[in-house]
């Protein structure tokens, strides 16, 4: 008997993105998305900073024979806009690579960041210390941030302990619904406090939940990088694993891939990376889910490809989108995360329509 | 070269064992059926010959190694397993499906390079699937989906393929074209095979031997002409079936007739 090799009906066709498997070989295709997608990460940071209600003029800024402190335009550019680039393009390259290794670890595209609880966990412990703690800093720190972590950590431990056994695979579904869980019973608790909080307070939980990038200096992007680094790092090692994770556990398994070590390693690896970018900024929704199904439509769905394309992407997707936030109603700010938020609402519902 | 040596193993602690003492030899070149009613342990025996599971006791040894201790990777350039249904989550082309099958072979950071896709172009012709290289995989027929899969576990380039109940959701076209591929894998490139299934007739035109179960046990095992036998239907379904040599076909043939009364229970071993 012959065996057909193209059923009646099925056209060859070529798919989606701009280039396919078998018709560029990964190397080339990693190679010009790297440059592509540096190019449109770094632009938007170098040009954001010259952007804003009160034009600067970058040659004064750079100009050392003005006193930093009578330089106004020195000063809006150092002080008041390149952290909040760098704070931008941090959160956003985070959030993004985040959202990808989740969306392959829970094999589901509607994943994101915060599907697990991680940023109802760190809501937690800001609003803890917003309502009640009469800490101005810890070092050079606010306690804001480090309280934030703190959440977002215990939240991650939890999650981590509910969905591992010891001999077994972790098992995803577990992990989705001691997430959306913890998801639930942290938002009660928010509730409870901000309910006990004063208006002050009050206001002050609902400003940090729109997320914010203005984080007033370098010093707490600084001290975020070891576990943005560290959580990039694992990334590195994750992408073709993660393919085959998404395929399916067992799959993964006779393919080759150590399920056992990977599914920890890519949850705890995206917990940190998540955990850090909302304690830097709030939690600012959309970036996780958005950038990695653009990136997807654009370069297809090898997370070799997509993982580094959605970090470079992220980072120019929440700048561009800070950008929005701060001249759009200019000399108001609109917060970012209303900004994402307005873009990736209806962005999710077409998403869930083209799916259905 | 694959051996069970003497296995069980139970789900959970304190549950039932799903295989208990189980001693399997999978011969070199040979094309094995697993048979045996549901819940008879053939799944759960396939996952512990690849490794995938591990036996609570007894031991799986490739050649003169224990499976257990053998990393992941390395036991994947052995052993390849087609599963019965395949649902990636997100929209691979089939040449990206394929090449996955060369994961074990490549280092952390290696990337595929000519000879891993030659390696997978020739797997995608081996299985008549060359033409949908570019095609998406979701937009595939069933039949067209499992033999990418199969593809996949070609280019994985291992001397062994388990292949769990492949044509149990396809209808009788693509049941003969998967079954006309395997045969061909094994008689051309000489793969030894382990066919879980629950499809008599398949396993009587493809394997040449059989290993049947019933209740966690291995009832018999040897060649397809000694094995299959209406008094093992019978032991093993609780049917009463002719199983006749079909001169057409040039197999073996099994045709059931009736259910036997009575209370059928495959998770116990049948009465002695």
């Amino acid at each position: 008997m012959s065996i057909s090799t193209v059923r009646p009906g099925h056209s060859t066709e070529r798919r989606g993105p701009l280039w396919s498997a078998a018709s560029a070989p990964i190397q080339a295709r990693l190679v010009a998305i790297i440059t592509c997608y540096g190019a449109l990460a770094i632009a938007p940071c170098l040009l954001a900073p010259l952007v804003g209600s009160t034009h600067i003029s970058l040659a004064r800024a750079f100009d050392r024979s003005i006193p930093f402190a009578d330089n106004v335009d020195a000063q809006i550019f150092f002080v008041a806009r390149m952290p909040r680039v760098l704070t931008g393009a941090v959160v956003g390259s985070t959030l993004a690579a985040a959202g990808v290794v989740m969306q392959a670890l829970l094999r589901n595209p509607l994943a994101t960041p915060f599907t697990l609880g991680v940023s109802a966990g760190a809501a937690l412990g800001a609003i803890l210390v917003i309502t009640f703690s009469t800490v101005v800093s810890v070092g050079a720190l606010s306690p804001v941030p480090l309280a934030s972590l703190a959440g977002a950590l215990l939240a991650s431990a939890i999650v981590y302990a509910l969905a591992t056994r010891p001999g077994r695979t972790m098992s995803t579904m577990v992990l989705l619904l001691a997430g959306v869980t913890l998801n639930s019973f942290f938002s009660a608790l928010i509730l409870f406090v901000q309910y006990m909080a004063d208006f002050t307070q009050t206001y002050r939980t609902v400003r940090w939940l729109m997320g914010d990038l203005d984080v007033g200096g370098f010093g707490t992007i600084v001290a975020s990088l070891p576990l943005v680094f560290v959580s990039f790092a694992i990334f590195a090692v994750l992408p073709r694993s993660l393919n085959l994770l998404s395929v399916g556990a067992d799959t993964a398994s006779t393919r080759g891939v150590d399920v056992g070590r990977t599914q920890p390693l890519a949850f705890l690896s995206a917990s940190l990376a998540t955990s850090a970018a909302v304690s830097l900024a709030g939690p600012i929704g959309f970036v996780g889910i958005v950038v990695p199904h653009l990136v997807r439509l654009m370069v297809g769905v090898d997370h070799r490809l997509v993982l580094p394309a959605s970090a470079l992407f992220g980072a120019a997707f929440l700048v561009g989108c800070d950008l929005v936030a701060r001249t759009v109603l200019a000399p108001v700010e609109v917060p970012v995360g209303v900004v994402t938020a307005m873009l990736g609402g209806p962005f999710f519902l077409w998403l869930l329509v083209r799916r259905s | 070269m694959l051996r069970a040596e003497a296995v069980s193993f139970a789900y959970g602690a304190g549950t039932a064992f799903s295989l208990t003492d189980a001693t399997v030899a999978i011969t070199p070149g040979s094309l094995t059926g697993l048979l045996g009613p549901n819940g008879c342990g053939k799944t759960t025996l396939l996952k512990l010959l690849c490794g995938v599971l591990r036996p609570q006791s007894g031991r799986v040894m490739l050649g003169e190694r224990p499976l257990a201790s053998m990393a992941r990777r390395e036991l994947a350039r052995h052993v390849a397993v087609v599963p019965q249904e395949t649902h990636p989550a997100f929209e691979y082309s089939v040449m990206e499906m394929v090449l996955m099958g060369r994961h074990p072979h490549l280092g952390s950071f290696q990337l595929e390079g000519p000879a891993d896709f030659e390696i997978a172009r020739q797997s995608l012709e081996a299985t008549g699937t060359a033409p949908l290289a570019d095609r998406n995989y979701m937009t595939l027929s069933g039949g067209e989906k499992q033999r990418v899969v199969i593809a996949s576990a070609l280019a994985q380039a291992t001397e062994l393929l388990l292949l769990d109940e492949p044509t149990a959701s396809l209808d009788l076209g693509y049941q003969l074209e998967v079954a006309t591929l395997l045969a061909r894998l094994n008689h051309e490139r000489k793969v030894t095979m382990v066919l879980a299934t629950h499809d008599l007739n398949l396993a009587a035109s493809l394997c040449d031997r059989l290993v049947v179960m019933r209740g966690g046990r291995v009832l018999a095992q040897g060649t397809t002409r000694d094995v299959l036998t209406g008094a093992m239907v019978r032991q093993l379904y609780d049917v009463d079936a002719d199983v006749q040599f079909h001169q057409r076909a040039g197999h073996l043939t099994v045709v059931p007739v009736s259910r036997i009364p009575g209370p059928v229970s495959y998770h116990t071993a049948p009465p002695s």
